[in-house]
């Protein structure tokens, strides 16, 4: 009896090995012990739990709303004072509140836009991975054009013939901005994919379980998955940081929804407004010292997860 | 003593036999880990090469003889370092105590005194550079007097010594086969005229005709410019041919050594008699024994005694427990086992011991 | 080798030509583009149901395709709603201002990058590589538009050092050598940000190509011939390290053409990515879909130089 993935007998296959969900969980727990052990990881980690915890909770801690009227009452353009800690904006509204609104937005939308991305990604890699043939050359020729077209100009352009659409639905344009970011970022997931799935193919069990009669679904389900989910998983958290900042680019550009605060949207505000010539620094420092923070929090996270996935890269550090 | 060697004026200056060309004595290269406990690589090697000798150097991967070469030379790679001992070179231009030299001593010693030629595979040579270019950088680094006239005849001289058609000097070295790439490498070491040639498994990813050729090549060459040469490998078939002598090294000591006859129709060590075993004799019929079982021992935690014991196919209570001496076996011969030497009968590699 | 060439570019036609199908699809069905002719507020009725018949937009998709592809090869892009020019007029005279920047900054981050990185991986696993890779961590986790912003903060408003925007000072008239030096002044701060977002990828680039030739076997067989270390880096381990840095160089050109959107935008700088902006302002498709061609058309061109470059650096890819 030969033996499958990390020693475990391939007669797991018939009975069941450790599943989907248990694979996940066992790489995330062995994620979390090897970024405790480092500094780095404990740091990232805790700038993660400090912004999703601000992102959750949000409009509890806020002292102001920025949509209701009251909040238009202050000064414009005011530098920090004790009743404003970060200022006020060009229309009187606290900075502070709108950056920790802010925090929702832009995470919220970094998140699914990766989700998306990873989904997309998942369903190409593994058809073509799997399937072969001319599938996989249709299939991959997409992907290689999608890397090959300027990533921007497309996001710009599919955001502006949606925007229309957009507005007529409640969430419309933020739905907008993760569907964009979402649509145009999954090609570098699938290539990485479809490798790992050519990978897990070419090992015995697979065309056991065939011949044993398991049916697609079920090879994928069993046999498939549990293998590649950690590496999508690894992979989706660099791309959440990807995704945030694109979503703040786009919403600079003005095609996120001016109605809600996220941190590109402030700096969209910041530039338009003239923030910049009046030297109002707490209007456009605070939001991007935020993005810059979550992004490498993410991505040093992201490094250290993959790190464990593929264990190949712990020799290159 | 050269002025590099100045500062270290007040430390004696070794004296080595007239024809005593490289001595090594009791060197040790280490490491440290993790847990800062130094882990030697090598343990206590000594042994010379007299001028237009070959030393043959024997062993598994890992039992330290590479490590040992590039120590000769000064190249330790990264976290490595001589923990003990010194390697000294009785060269035309002087006594030079390799050990003692700083950087740019060492620079100095590089390729006119000991060159090396690696397991040539793909990457010995710069792919960008082509190969008259890496040879030309080599002969002007050691010597700045020469001309561009003097470049050129040397290196169409080197390449019809190692047979290769001068012409194809401006070449890549991937245009060149594995064979006559090893020439090339070859033609490169003999560049600066070195006295003594370290040759680093140059034939192990060749194969059998290709290694002929090479072993062949070199001896032509050693005995034509009366080289000194240090061979080494983990085929004992190819030292059978070449060298002199031979020192067989497992687990960073050396195991064995002596003239290649005595270790050839006696070895003493129990390892070398295995290994002989293992291969074909040359010219001889000898039944090809199993490979020796096991694996080679760790260098941050050795076997206790004698490092071979566990692998020993006459390992004796008192093996695990004493640490073993290199013991004089021969007018020539030392070896590092407790029952050495072995009665006449017992030199049979799968000989059964008689009390266990 | 020629050959290979010769494949290659036939791909990348190939390419352009998927691009140039995918753009009018894209616009025709996201888009309305009759309704889209309203939009244009300078059209009298008479001209846009000449424009209308022009482009087929009353006949079937396939005339409208081959009007299209008709018109785009003859160089002729439609016409821009705001400003009523003709967009391929717009982009030919902002494409060289992309350009000045684009190439500006291209040189400045590949060289500093590189050094860096080359730097960092000569001093492997120590302090300088450390503060080095970190360093490049932070710039590349930044959005470039707002390090714009900070920068322009500190040396245009507040120190006064640099102008705050556009290309050169307006309504001035300068002589020849005056332009250039202010054109470069208004050039500087731009560049500068641009550079700097693109500097992390040249550090990580070099360092990991770099490390990876360091273990190669013939910088050993360098260092045996006695050559000082750093004369083995420079002309051993460098030249080889430089092959993936130079794809990288010739990729990033074609990707920073839209990559300078955000900066062109913060400092009105008229390049293409301005007339990106004004067009999503303004709403104005037929602008947007002449950039997303020509941004695609760039990037397609910048692989194949980068293809083609390799062929001639390698000498192991030439011969084959």
């Amino acid at each position: 009896m030969d033996t499958g993935r990390r020693g475990q007998p391939t007669t797991a296959i018939i009975s069941g090995s450790k599943g989907v969900f248990g694979r996940l969980s066992d790489t995330a727990s062995r994620s979390f012990r090897l970024l405790i052990r480092r500094k780095s990881g404990v740091v990232g980690l805790a700038i993660l739990v400090f912004f999703t915890l601000i992102a959750i909770f949000g409009p509890w801690i806020a002292p102001q709303d920025p949509n209701a009227l009251s909040s238009f009452s202050g000064s414009i353009m005011a530098p920090p004072s004790s009743e404003h800690w970060l200022g006020t904006d060009d229309n009187g509204r606290d900075v502070l509140s709108q950056l920790i609104l802010g925090a929702r937005i832009s995470m919220l939308v970094g998140f699914s836009a990766a989700v998306v991305s990873a989904v997309i990604g998942s369903l190409v890699g593994i058809s073509a991975g799997y399937f072969g043939g001319w599938t996989d050359r249709i299939l991959t020729a997409i992907d290689d054009w999608f890397l090959v077209i300027p990533f921007l100009p497309l996001a710009i352009v599919l955001a502006t013939l949606l925007g229309d659409a957009a507005n007529s639905l409640p969430f419309g344009r933020v739905l907008i901005l993760v569907l964009v970011i979402g649509l145009t970022g999954w090609a570098g997931t699938s290539r990485i994919i479809r490798s790992q799935v050519l990978s897990v193919k070419q090992r015995m069990f697979i065309e056991r379980a065939k011949a044993l009669g398991a049916s697609t679904p079920w090879v994928i389900r069993k046999q498939i998955l549990p293998n590649v989910l950690p590496l999508i998983f690894a992979n989706t958290v660099l791309i959440i940081a990807l995704s945030i900042l694109t979503e703040s680019t786009l919403s600079f550009l003005g095609l996120g929804d001016p109605t809600r605060a996220s941190w590109g949207q402030i700096l969209n505000a910041a530039d338009s407004s003239g923030a910049l010539a009046q030297g109002a620094w707490w209007f456009f420092l605070p939001p991007g010292i935020c993005i810059v923070l979550v992004v490498i929090a993410f991505t040093m996270v992201g490094y250290a997860i993959e790190e464990i996935v593929n264990p190949r890269l712990r020799e290159r550090s | 003593m050269s002025t590099t060697e100045a500062a270290t004026k007040s430390v004696p200056v070794r004296h080595l036999p007239s024809d005593t060309l490289l001595e090594v004595d009791g060197l040790s290269v280490a490491y440290r880990d993790a847990a800062d406990t130094e882990v030697k690589l090598v343990d206590d090697v000594s042994f010379s090469v007299r001028r237009g000798e070959a030393l043959g150097l024997a062993g598994e991967s890992g039992c330290g003889k590479t490590t040992t070469a590039l120590a000769i030379l000064g190249l330790l790679p990264g976290n490595l370092y001589r923990s003990a001992g010194s390697i000294t070179i009785n060269s035309e231009r002087g006594i030079m105590h390799v050990d003692r030299r700083t950087e740019r001593g060492l620079r100095d010693l590089r390729w006119n005194t000991v060159s090396i030629v690696f397991q040539g595979a793909m990457n010995s040579l710069d792919p960008c550079m082509r190969v008259s270019k890496q040879i030309e950088e080599a002969v002007r680094l050691h010597d700045s007097d020469i001309d561009n006239v003097g470049v050129r005849d040397r290196i169409k001289e080197l390449f019809e010594s190692v047979g290769i058609n001068p012409e194809r000097a401006t070449q890549y070295p991937h245009e060149f086969s594995g064979g006559m790439r090893q020439r090339v490498m070859i033609a490169l070491a003999l560049a600066c005229k070195p006295e003594i040639i370290i040759g680093d498994e140059p034939t192990t990813a060749l194969d059998v005709m290709m290694q002929a050729q090479i072993l062949e090549l070199l001896e032509e060459l050693r005995r034509e410019l009366g080289l000194a040469m240090v061979l080494i490998t983990h085929d004992l078939s190819v030292l059978a041919e070449t060298c002199d002598r031979v020192a067989v090294m497992y687990g960073g000591q050396i195991a064995e050594m002596g003239p290649i006859e005595d270790l050839y129709y006696r070895p003493q060590h129990p390892y070398t008699q295995r290994l002989l075993g293992a291969y074909p004799a040359v010219g001889g019929l000898r039944e090809l024994a199993p490979p020796i079982d096991g694996v080679p021992p760790d260098p941050s935690d050795p076997p206790s005694g004698c490092r071979f014991h566990p692998r020993c196919h006459k390992c004796q209570d008192i093996c695990t427990t004493s640490e073993v001496e290199l013991r004089r076996v021969g007018d020539e011969q030392v070896a590092r086992c407790l029952f050495a030497p072995w009665p006449k009968g017992e030199l049979d590699p799968l000989g059964v011991p008689e009390a266990r | 080798m020629r050959r290979h060439i010769f494949v290659k570019v036939g791909i990348a036609l190939g390419t352009l030509a998927f691009v140039l199908v995918f753009n009018f699809f894209l616009f025709r069905i996201a888009g309305d583009p009759e309704k889209d002719l309203f939009r244009n507020t300078k059209l009298t009725p008479d001209a846009r149901q000449a424009l209308l018949e022009e482009r087929g937009l009353n006949e079937g998709l396939f005339t409208q395709f081959r009007i299209y592809v008709g018109n785009t090869l003859t160089g002729e892009l439609e016409t821009s709603y705001s400003s009523n020019r003709p967009v391929a007029t717009e982009l030919r005279e902002a494409i060289p201002n992309t350009l000045i920047l684009v190439g500006s900054a291209t040189v400045l981050s590949a060289l500093l990058g590189s050094w860096l990185g080359v730097i960092a991986a000569s001093r492997r696993g120590k302090a300088l590589d450390t503060t080095v890779t970190q360093g490049s961590l932070v710039l590349y986790s930044m959005p470039e538009f707002w390090l714009g912003m900070t920068l322009i903060w500190i040396f245009a408003v507040t120190l006064g050092a640099f102008p705050t925007g556009l290309k050169s000072d307006p309504g001035q008239e300068f002589s020849t050598l005056g332009y250039y030096w202010n054109v470069t002044q208004h050039a500087a701060l731009p560049v500068l940000t641009l550079a700097l977002g693109l500097l992390g990828q040249y550090v990580v680039i070099m360092r990991s190509a770099l490390t990876d030739v360091l273990s190669e076997d013939f910088v050993t067989t360098a260092r045996a011939i006695g050559l000082p270390r750093w004369r083995v880096l420079r002309d051993h381990a460098v030249r080889n390290a430089l092959l993936p840095v130079v794809t990288l160089i010739s990729l990033n050109l074609g990707f920073v053409v839209s990559g300078a959107i955000t900066i062109e935008a913060l400092f009105s700088w008229p390049g293409i990515g301005s007339l990106t902006v004004d067009a999503i302002d303004t709403k104005d498709l037929p602008m947007l879909q002449g950039i997303f061609l020509i941004s695609s058309a760039a990037v397609i061109l910048a692989n194949l130089v980068a293809d083609i470059l390799l062929v001639y650096l390698d000498p192991r890819v030439r011969v084959s």
